[in-house]
């Protein structure tokens, strides 16, 4: 059935990712990273969070516009005799 | 003042609010996909197996347990890993292998009704009763623990400041705020809504752990200057195992193994209906039986992600600007720390961990000796303010937001099922239509929250009531898996035995308890209320064995009364016991997707992981 969970997710951490490096790119070199070692964690984790929302968005909707071939229902076990 | 730290500016709380608006979006798209009580209860038996497996571990990474993973990082080092390694992966290989063609292949809708099939009625209403209370008080913990953070964080005090609103409303606040978003998506979206916000905190936490772990390994020095700062006990996972007193977790490695690595362990990742919900949601059999193992993976590295800070936050150099002089949060133990100022609980600390102070004195506890004792649980919370700026840290909160809420929605959700499937349907309302159910599925979601939100307010009132539930759930839980194992694996178990070895299991871990006493404890609440004939070392090695005798005792017991009860006809047990079942087929897959080759993998990687830390 159902939403791919990908979509959604992926479009979380797209927006997170944008607005983190956005700040980090606008604060760059700003005292506030002397507290993460003097990296802009911001900008840096900001872009992996927008490569990953990306990635998992873009995934998503390739998935979902491709038409399932086969039911995902139920168990494909082949069951000997006395099954279900 | 810890509120002087937390200034959360406008990007932190813009981060928070996306995820709040994702989480209850998730649940109004999934709203029209809900039409039959299987949609809701089961996910619709139709979600992939990566989804399930990250929801299978997320289920158990509620916030108590990052917050007390990184706590006792903290207090044991390493070692802590033993409960991930040992306490962990090869019951969730184990689960995956050889018991989920079970409670797949059964078309249980539960763990009780699963019991119902194998054993008989009261077996299952002995289960289900249990598990129901169970679920909604861990719910109402986990709500307590997350209004209490939020309040010691100081996280919502300059919104309250600014809208001219009294401070003491911040836990209210936390309570209903927390409360209306778990009830808005389970109640939306059952349990596909829970599972896809477990996943989504399983990517949370990683994303705002990993940066914490390397910001905070780059600022002690990497690896190497992690373990040049701290005592070599701290990076070692093995050392001075052979004695319970030469380790700092007080236990010898047979009550560990045992204890941990087998009944505790098991009894919950095999049995637990929270964790085996979402392996029950995937689409196929093959799926199901791939969801632990594809769980065990990130569970095997988790360890780096939050035991990892725990053991920074003791070797980062100083306490530089967290002076606090807030209540606890938590109820953690804490150890001894030598110190000769009573008054300052920043100088007293150690690392980013400050001491412990009494809520109601103000002043700094101390152990029976004058050393103060160390606030542990401050330790991951104390992380992310002291590594994270602005921004990240927003990303960091919601993380832990995130997983305070997660945790409660897996136990509503095992809540809404097992009370509507094996209590109502069963024993209340028996022969209504689909639509009847679903709709009860609904209002059991809300009587659930409204249970969890009256067990985190008794919280407040009664402290020590938190303490003895876990005990008494830990009495319920520690015989369970014997009665597991023999009925899915000795086809002459009865249920009559089940019964009676589970109950008497239960009894044994009460006496078990009441007879013995950890060093340094009273009698009481911490065990020898009867009178005590052994002590044990560490609470830790007095809760191993407690579980080890209730086990062995339910074990015993269930064997003996099945020879003297009359088994059920073979033809009965047919996908219910190992031997009456054929054998799940696993040729046509290929070899890396076989059970049993990743369930090898798995083993490797373990040992592997265990030689590197010993």
């Amino acid at each position: 059935m159902n939403l791919d969970l990908r979509i959604p997710m992926g479009l979380l951490f797209t927006i997170v990712g944008v607005i983190m490096s956005l700040y980090g790119f606008f604060t760059r070199g700003s005292v506030i990273y002397e507290r993460s070692a003097g990296m802009d964690i911001n900008l840096i984790w900001g872009v992996v969070m927008l490569v990953f929302g990306t990635t998992m968005f873009t995934l998503g909707r390739r998935a979902d516009k491709r038409p399932r071939t086969q039911p995902a229902e139920g168990t494909s076990r082949p069951m000997g005799h006395g099954g279900h | 003042m810890w509120g002087c730290i937390v200034d959360l500016t406008t990007i932190d709380w813009l981060i928070m609010l996306l995820y709040f608006v994702f989480v209850l979006g998730i649940g109004f798209a999934l709203k029209r996909y809900m039409k039959t009580s299987k949609d809701f209860f089961q996910a619709g038996r139709s979600l992939p197996a990566w989804i399930c497996g990250l929801a299978f571990i997320s289920a158990n990474l509620g916030a108590q347990e990052v917050i007390g993973m990184g706590a006792s990082g903290a207090k044991y080092g390493i070692a802590t890993s033993h409960f991930y390694w040992i306490g962990a992966i090869p019951a969730m290989i184990f689960v995956g292998v050889f018991m989920m063609p079970f409670y797949y292949g059964s078309k249980a809708r539960s763990v009780p009704e699963f019991l119902r099939l194998r054993f008989d009625e009261k077996t299952r209403a002995y289960n289900a009763c249990s598990f129901a209370v169970m679920t909604v008080f861990s719910s109402g913990i986990s709500m307590y623990a997350m209004a209490r953070l939020i309040q010691t964080l100081h996280v919502f005090d300059s919104l309250f400041l600014k809208l001219n609103l009294p401070v003491g409303w911040i836990f209210h606040f936390a309570i209903i705020l927390s409360a209306i978003i778990v009830l808005g998506y389970i109640f939306l979206g059952g349990l596909t809504s829970a599972i896809y916000n477990e996943v989504l905190q399983f990517f949370l936490i990683v994303a705002g752990f990993l940066p914490l772990v390397w910001v905070g390994l780059k600022n002690v020095g990497g690896w190497n200057g992690l373990k040049a700062s701290l005592p070599a006990a701290y990076t070692h996972s093995w050392r001075g195992m052979t004695n319970a007193h030469t380790n700092p977790l007080g236990v010898e490695w047979f009550g560990l193994s045992m204890g941990l690595g087998f009944v505790l362990s098991f009894g919950y990742w095999c049995t637990d209906f929270l964790v085996i919900q979402t392996a029950m949601a995937s689409d196929s059999e093959e799926s199901a039986r791939r969801v632990p193992l594809i769980a065990a993976i990130p569970k095997m590295l988790f360890p780096f992600l939050v035991i990892l800070p725990g053991l920074i936050a003791i070797a980062t150099p100083a306490l530089t600007q967290h002076a606090m002089n807030q209540a606890p949060t938590l109820n953690a133990p804490a150890r001894p720390q030598s110190a000769n100022d009573l008054s300052d609980p920043t100088k007293l600390g150690k690392g980013l961990i400050p001491a412990k102070v009494d809520p109601v004195s103000g002043k700094v506890m101390t152990d029976g000796k004058g050393n103060a004792l160390l606030d542990y649980d401050l330790a991951i919370p104390n992380m992310l303010l002291h590594y994270f700026p602005t921004g990240i840290l927003g990303l960091g909160l919601t993380a832990l937001l995130a997983s305070f809420m997660s945790g409660m929605a897996g136990n509503v959700t095992a809540f809404n099922t097992v009370w509507t499937y094996d209590l109502y349907q069963s024993y209340i309302k028996k022969n209504a239509g689909d639509a009847h159910y679903l709709k009860m599925g609904r209002w059991a979601t809300v009587g659930g929250i409204l249970l969890s939100m009256a067990t985190a307010y008794a919280a407040v009132g009664f402290n020590n009531i938190m303490d003895t539930l876990q005990l008494v759930f830990s009495f319920v839980n520690a015989p369970l898996f014997a009665t597991f194992l023999l009925g899915m694996f000795w086809k002459r178990t009865t249920g009559h035995a089940a019964f009676t070895g589970l109950v008497s299991g239960t009894v044994a871990a009460i006496i078990h308890h009441g007879l013995t006493l950890p060093a340094d404890a009273h009698p009481g609440i911490h065990g020898g209320w009867i009178t005590v004939v052994h002590m044990y070392p560490s609470e830790m090695a007095q809760n191993f064995w407690t579980a080890i005798w209730a086990f062995s005792t339910n074990f015993v017991l269930t064997v003996i009364i099945s020879f003297l009860t009359k088994p059920r006809p073979e033809p009965e047990l047919v996908g219910l016991v190992y031997s009456l079942t054929p054998k799940p087929v696993e040729h046509h897959m290929a070899w890396y997707a076989r059970p049993k080759n990743i369930a090898v993998g798995l083993i490797a990687m373990l040992v592997v992981l265990n030689l590197i830390f010993k």
